[in-house]
C-alpha cells in the first residue's frame, strides 16, 4: 500500500520568498513534493517548541524548518534559535520512542535555490521510508 | 531560586497512563525563572502528554492552568476553578508545590513533572548552578561569601582537599575549586588569615539530618 506522508514545512519569510512566487507555480515545476504544507513565518526564530509539536498533533508525519544560513540570518540569530528548538523537539520525540528524524532543520540561502527543493525531496523520501506517524494510531 | 528539570517523558506517561483527563499545572515562581515549569514549559508538557498517550493508543484530555505559586495556601485554593476537569494534577512546580497540593487537597491526586535539583542562580543564559545547600547554619561571612557546603564537591570546612589543579575541582573539571576561590577572595580583602581559623565540627541537624525543618515566626502567626 502506497503511503503519501503529510509533511509540514515552516519556512522563514526570506528563504521562502521566491519559492512562493506565482503561488508556488515555480516550485511545482521543479517537482517540489505537493504533499508538503508550507507555512511561512516572519522569522523561524519566532517558532516555539509547541508550534512544532502542534504540527505533529495536527497529523503531520514529519515536520521541518527552513531558515536563513546560520551566519547570515536576516534577524541575526533567528535561525540559530529555530535550530535549537528543532533539536529540543527531536529530543522529545526520542523520549517518546519516536524517530527523531521526523523533524529536521535546514539552513538555506534566500531565494528559490535547488537546495530548497532538494530539502523537500529529502524530507519526503525520509518520512515515506519511516512510514506513518506513530502518533496517529487509533486511540481507544 | 529552586532549580528543577523535567522528568523523562516515559516516567510521566507511566504516571498518567490510566487517566482520561489531567490538569497540567504550571507554577509562576522559581521554576518559571529556570525554564522548567512555567506556563511555556507546561504548554510543551501538555502537548507531549497528548502525543505520548496517542502513541500508546490512548486518549487523554489535557487541561492547562497555572498558579502564582504552588507553595502558598491561598494560591492552592485557586485549583478549585478546575474542579471536575481532571482525574489527576501533573504539577510542574518543584517538590514543595507537589507536597503542598497533597497536603491541602485530600481528594486530589498529584504527580510531579519535575525533578527538583538544587538552590541556584542563573550563571549564563540557559545555565544554572548550585550556590546554596540550605544547610541551616550559614558560614558565608567566614568564607568570603562563597559556600563550601554547596560548592565544594566534598563539602569540606577547612580548606581545599589538595586535589584541585589550576584552580579546578578534581571531581568536576568544569567547576572552580571553591576553596581556591575563597582563598583568592579573602586575599583580595586582606583577610587570608581567616583561612587559618579551624572550623568547629558542624552540627548537621540544621541541614535536615535532624528531620524536616520548620520556621515559626510568632510575630506573624495568627
Amino acid at each position: 500500500m502506497s503511503f503519501e506522508p503529510k509533511i509540514t514545512l515552516f519556512s522563514c519569510h526570506y528563504t521562502s520568498q521566491q519559492s512562493c512566487a506565482e503561488e508556488g507555480k515555480e516550485l511545482q515545476e521543479l517537482n517540489f513534493p505537493g504533499n508538503i504544507k508550507l507555512v511561512r513565518v516572519s522569522c523561524t526564530g519566532k517558532l516555539q517548541v509547541t508550534t512544532l509539536l502542534n504540527a505533529f498533533e495536527d497529523g503531520a508525519d514529519g515536520v521541518y524548518v527552513v531558515g536563513c544560513p546560520e551566519d547570515a540570518c536576516h534577524n541575526v540569530k533567528g535561525s540559530i534559535r529555530a535550530a535549537k528548538r528543532v533539536a529540543a523537539v527531536r529530543e522529545a520525540l526520542v523520549e517518546l520512542g519516536v524517530e527523531g528524524e521526523r523533524v529536521e532543520m535546514y539552513h538555506l540561502p534566500r531565494g528559490l535555490h535547488p537546495e530548497f527543493v532538494a530539502a523537500g525531496v529529502e524530507m519526503n523520501d525520509r518520512i515515506a521510508q519511516l512510514g506513518p506517524s506513530p502518533f496517529l494510531l487509533e486511540t481507544a | 531560586m529552586i532549580v528543577a528539570d523535567r522528568k523523562p517523558m516515559a516516567e510521566i506517561i507511566e504516571m498518567v497512563k490510566d487517566c482520561s483527563k489531567v490538569l497540567v499545572l504550571a507554577c509562576r515562581g522559581c521554576v518559571t525563572v529556570c525554564s522548567a515549569g512555567g506556563e511555556r514549559e507546561a504548554e510543551i508538557l501538555a502537548s507531549l502528554i497528548r502525543l505520548g498517550m496517542k502513541k500508546e493508543g490512548k486518549k487523554i484530555e489535557v487541561v492547562e492552568g497555572s498558579l502564582v505559586r504552588q507553595c502558598d495556601r491561598e494560591y492552592i485554593d485557586e485549583i478549585d476553578q478546575w474542579d471536575g476537569q481532571y482525574d489527576a494534577v501533573v504539577s510542574t512546580a518543584c517538590g514543595v508545590g507537589v507536597n503542598f497540593i497533597s497536603n491541602l487537597r485530600k481528594e486530589t491526586m498529584v504527580y510531579p513533572a519535575l525533578n527538583t535539583t538544587f538552590f541556584g542562580g542563573s550563571a549564563e543564559q540557559g545555565e544554572w548552578t548550585e550556590q546554596c545547600a540550605g544547610c541551616g547554619d550559614c558560614i558565608l561571612h567566614l568564607t568570603g561569601g562563597l559556600c563550601p557546603v554547596a560548592r565544594c564537591a566534598k563539602s569540606l570546612m577547612n580548606g581545599p582537599c589538595g586535589g584541585s589543579v589550576d584552580g579546578r575541582c578534581e571531581i568536576h573539571k568544569d567547576v572552580a575549586c571553591i576553596w581556591q576561590s575563597i582563598h583568592d577572595r579573602l586575599g583580595s580583602f586582606d583577610r587570608k588569615a581567616q583561612m587559618e581559623v579551624i572550623a568547629p565540627i558542624r552540627d548537621w541537624s540544621t541541614a535536615g539530618h535532624g528531620g524536616p525543618r520548620k520556621t515559626v515566626r510568632s510575630d506573624l502567626t495568627i
